[in-house]
């Protein structure tokens, strides 16, 4: 039987990257068009690595990386222009304003002026930044400035959005308002890939979330999935008891995961110690 | 190790501090530098007092004199250097009273603040006193070996000069803050410190030039008329070239007065320093000013967004811009020449160096700030511009900053002297040129806040840019001049260029590529 497969947001084959060590390794990874993908893993996994291979700031040892079909690696040009990056350090000139450092990113994307202008309106209203649009960035607070960066990725209105860290230093509200911004932006059909430590926000925002370990994607599903892989492992824990110390806290973990009801921290922490145990 | 919370504790903590910056500054993080930048002063300790024998033998009995002409020359050196220590230290205080750094810790710390800022106060007065040395002391040393240990009070003088730069500066920022604001103090000190660092120097050049047809200042220094017109020696005037000279009533009374004035600053203003810090601080939390200007949005090219932004950028930091004016009032003279040359005086080949030179150094800093000092690295490169267009647009705006502040002068150089218009014209572009090319190869990404330590990132680049505007300079001249000798200091420049490209980290990145 034929299955129709999915267009893809992106496709990441045997990707890797070394610096004094791998800090990616062989990893395959695809996101589906439209889908919220968050990107977990414990510090120093090779998410913020990987992520930034897509967006060609670094570039790979060896792999392919696809974004909706453009090949990145050979048409870089191709894929920044429906692409849109935004780092935990907001990329914004001090000395510019809100409007005006919309204005230079449209430029960059070559928008025509008055859909640019336009979209900023609508951006900075639903960022909640009306107010401060003819200010200095250098008078904004770091969740403001966030917020400026993130309006900047989206003026262009691209097609795959990749953040790292997005709500580090955004307050209770910010934070609302940018999930907000994020999941309507989906709902359009923009497929959005995102890094956090906040599992919460994974939790609930996320369609399909990858865990990385060590440079590789040890886990991929959605919750349900991740917890069925892990529910799967625990038949053998005898391999999970031999170091405790290092995963004391996925063990612990493991019992609710086991019992189906884990949270997303439950479930991810158990992965992780799988993959301590096996390495 | 003293007491927590002592004036000495402080101060061993500010010494710590001083010293790991200076030697980051001047190692750039890289301990296998030490060694070489300790090679490095000992071969510019050499080459500076080897210049001083030259400059003070060239001046017979200089040394062993103390007449009216010795007074004058080293009254005028004496306001010259003062007149740079007053810079150097409107900034150090403009500085201590805007970078928050830890001034929240130290405020909100049960330890006394003002034993902390009177050691801070003090500090400015001791790196404006090494930073004066660096450069007085190789003269002082040899007016020692050639004219007696009497010279030894110029070391004194100078220690007490600074304190009086540092006094003045403090009180003069504190009467801006009251008088003007914060906001607009930081503005102005920065630019009243550029004027003051420059303007007593230009001042005497523009002085030689009207007498004397020279752009020495030393030649106006030494001139009979001057030392004719001079008060008398008991006159007041002379007290700080006299304490320069030994003169044992005059330097104490040197030293008394400035320990005095900076003693007094430190006792007024060192509790109250804390607090103009913090409404400093404020600034950046005050409402902003809101002027509706043109449209932020029509629609360019990529090209024309980035140069856009550039000179936006450069026009809307005062920092910079004082940093831009300094280099600008360097040419004043050159200017002043061309001026006298529309009234038949005939220097025009002496002004092409000069503005072949400036353009190469401005185009340099220009460079560093569109290049290295991106703010938003991660936009442009995930923005869909090839790489190349983004350089040209960077050169572009770089030049075009060139052009705007060369351009006036080298049309009405062109005016006066066709040849020695198109001449500057060609000089301009490829000095300019060549510093951006070079700012390029060795890009480093760092914030444009550290504009004033770009030297410190690389100093092939920095060597390479250096000699790239003098030469080109030179070649300029010769040019202008008539000469084929033009041809020499041309190939020396084109293989510095050529040379700097072959050992750029640009090249072995695009070796590595092939």
């Amino acid at each position: 039987m034929n299955q129709v497969r999915p267009a893809l947001a992106l496709e990441i084959r045997g990707l890797a990257k070394s610096f004094e060590r791998p800090a990616v390794d062989r990893l395959d990874l695809s996101v589906i068009a439209g889908e919220f993908y968050t990107l977990l893993g414990p510090n120093g996994a090779g998410k913020t690595t990987t992520l930034r291979m897509v967006t060609g700031l670094l570039r790979p040892d060896r792999g392919s990386i696809a974004v909706f079909g453009i090949d990145a690696l050979a048409d870089p040009i191709g894929a920044r222009r429906i692409m849109a990056w935004v780092s935990d350090e907001p990329m914004i000139y001090e000395k510019l304003t809100p409007l005006e450092y919309l204005g230079f990113v449209a430029g960059l994307w070559a928008v025509d002026g008055t859909v640019a202008a336009a979209r900023a309106r609508d951006l900075l209203g639903l960022l909640g930044l009306t107010p401060n649009a003819e200010e200095r960035c250098e008078r904004l607070s770091k969740g403001m400035r966030q917020k400026v960066a993130l309006a900047g990725a989206l003026i262009h209105e691209p097609k795959l959005i990749i953040l790292d860290e997005p709500f580090t230093g955004l307050d209770a509200g910010s934070s609302r308002v940018v999930k907000e911004v994020l999941r309507q932006r989906v709902q359009e059909g923009c497929s959005v890939i995102m890094t956090t430590h906040i599992l919460e926000v994974a939790e609930r925002m996320a369609d399909r979330i990858g865990v990385m370990a060590n440079g590789t994607l040890i886990a991929d599903g959605t919750l349900d999935e991740l917890r069925r892989q892990v529910g799967a492992a625990h038949t053998g824990q005898e391999a999970i008891i031999a170091s405790p110390d290092r995963i004391g806290s996925g063990l612990r973990g493991l019992a609710d995961v086991g019992a189906g009801h884990a949270s997303l921290e439950d479930t991810f922490l158990a992965l992780v110690a799988q993959d301590a145990t096996a390495t | 190790m003293s007491q927590p919370g002592t004036i000495g504790w402080f101060a061993q903590h500010e010494a710590r501090l001083a010293w790991r910056d200076w030697l980051s500054l001047m190692t750039a993080g890289s301990r296998r530098r030490a060694r070489t930048v300790a090679i490095g002063f000992i071969i510019f300790a050499c080459f500076v007092h080897g210049l001083a024998y030259m400059m003070l033998t060239s001046s017979p009995n200089f040394a062993n004199s103390s007449g009216t002409r010795v007074l004058v020359v080293l009254t005028g050196t004496l306001v010259t250097s003062w007149s740079l220590m007053l810079s150097q230290a409107l900034e150090s205080v403009t500085r201590a009273f805007y970078a928050r750094g830890d001034l929240e810790l130290i405020l909100s710390s049960p330890a006394a603040a003002s034993r902390l800022f009177a050691v801070r106060i003090a500090a400015m007065a001791v790196t404006i006193v090494a930073l004066a040395l660096v450069l007085a002391g190789p003269f002082i040393n040899m007016l020692v070996w050639l004219g007696g240990l009497h010279w030894l009070g110029g070391y004194v003088a100078i220690v007490a000069l600074a304190m009086d730069a540092v006094a003045i500066s403090v009180v003069l920022t504190v009467a801006l803050f009251r008088a003007i604001g914060p906001r607009r103090t930081r503005v102005v000190a920065q630019i009243v410190a550029a004027v003051v660092g420059a303007a007593f120097a230009i001042g005497m050049q523009i002085a030689a030039i009207v007498s004397y047809g020279t752009m020495s200042r030393m030649a106006f220094l030494s001139s009979a008329q001057l030392v004719r017109i001079a008060p008398d020696r008991d006159n007041l005037i002379w007290w700080p070239a006299r304490a320069v000279l030994g003169e044992p009533a005059a330097l104490a009374a040197l030293l008394v007065f400035s320990v005095a004035a900076l003693a007094a600053t430190i006792y007024l203003f060192a509790p109250r320093f804390g607090q103009f810090a913090l409404s400093a601080a404020s600034v950046s939390h005050s409402p902003a000013r809101r002027n509706q200007r043109r449209s932020c949005f029509r629609t360019v090219s990529p090209a024309r967004a980035m140069r856009h932004k550039e000179w936006t950028l450069l026009l809307r930091d005062p920092w910079l811009m004082s940093q831009t004016l300094m280099q600008l009032l360097y040419l004043l003279p050159a200017v002043f020449v061309l001026w006298r040359s529309f009234s038949g005086g005939g220097m025009t080949a002496l002004l092409v160096p000069v503005l072949i030179m400036a353009a190469g150094q401005l185009g340099g800093g220009l460079a560093w700030l569109a290049v290295s000092g991106e703010d938003a690295p991660e936009l442009i490169a995930t923005a869909p511009v090839p790489a190349a267009q983004v350089l040209r647009a960077k050169t572009e705006a770089v030049l075009g900053g060139v052009a705007a502040v060369f351009g006036p002068l080298v049309v009405l150089l062109a005016i006066v002297s066709p040849i020695g218009g198109l001449v500057a014209f060609g000089g301009v572009v490829v000095a300019a040129g060549s510093s951006t090319a070079i700012q390029y190869w060795f890009r480093t990404q760092a914030r444009r806040s550290l504009f004033r330590r770009r030297q410190t990132s690389s100093r092939i680049a920095t060597f390479a840019e250096a000699l790239s505007s003098t030469l080109w300079a030179g070649t300029g001249a010769l040019v202008a001049a008539g000469t084929w000798l033009a041809f020499v200091p041309g190939v020396f420049v084109v293989a510095i260029v050529a040379g700097a490209w072959l050992i750029s980290p640009e090249r072995s990145v695009k070796a590595g590529q092939v």
